[in-house]
């Protein structure tokens, strides 16, 4: 018997402003060391999160956004971003950090991680999970 | 008396802008610091209010917060007036006073 669960991880919330998108990645990568199948998603302010071109060298805060394109080697590469939350922001996936994964059955090819998905269908993937974490 | 408005969080979690755009009387000044920065940006759901504010009240956004964010200067609303932490300090010292919406 299959002792992986399905993770999901909601990122709800804007960078910087409070720590917890920062949390949330720290979770997301010490969760990554035990083999679950991990998804994470972003709605609401939680998009920003994945904005390109951050710079936070004026603020003096860490800027975290690099370790994103990190998650793609730990094998997390199921990122969905909601549309509507996109939509209400006036942003579009181009907005967004590449972030890709490397297919190990597919001789490695590079491919998209980030999946945007309406709420309707991010609705269904969320009633999959076995636990859902919520930052 | 004049007054500048500080907002710091994001219009579209949170209602502060509304709040503070509906008592800004002619003449104020509103700064968006922090996660307040995303109301100055253009084509979002939060975009026509500000907009609609503007006509009586002065916007003004605080650069390396925008930055800090990935938020692109090209992205702001028209007429929003983009500062750097002396243009804080100097808003600050212009107005008689300072409300700080959190």
């Amino acid at each position: 018997m299959s002792n992986v669960k399905k993770f999901m991880y909601i990122n709800n919330k804007a960078p910087y402003g409070t720590i917890y998108a920062w949390e949330s990645l720290e979770v997301v990568l010490i969760g990554a060391a035990f083999d679950q199948d991990v998804s994470l998603m972003f709605t609401g302010d939680g998009v920003y999160q994945l904005m390109k071109g951050q710079d936070t060298k004026e603020v003096g805060i860490k800027n975290f956004s690099p370790t994103y394109a990190a998650l793609g080697d730990y094998d997390i590469n199921k990122i969905y971003v909601e549309k509507e939350s996109l939509d209400a922001r006036g942003l579009t996936v181009d907005d967004l950090m590449h972030l890709v994964w490397e297919d190990e059955d597919e001789d490695w090819a590079e491919k998209d991680s980030i999946r945007v998905v309406t709420s309707a269908e991010l609705a269904e993937i969320l009633d999959q999970q076995d636990v859902v974490l919520s930052f | 008396m004049s007054i500048l408005h500080t907002v710091n969080k994001s219009p579209l979690d949170r209602t502060t802008l509304k709040s503070c755009l509906n008592l800004a009387v002619k003449g104020a000044s509103v700064l968006l610091i922090e996660d307040g920065v995303y109301g100055a940006v253009s084509g979002a759901e939060s975009t026509q209010m500000v907009q609609d504010a503007m006509g009586d009240v002065a916007v003004y956004v605080l650069g390396p917060d925008l930055k800090a964010r990935g938020v692109d200067e090209s992205r702001l609303i028209d007429g929003v007036k983009v500062v750097d932490y002396d243009g804080f300090v100097d808003l600050t010292t212009d107005n008689d006073t300072v409300s700080a919406w959190v």
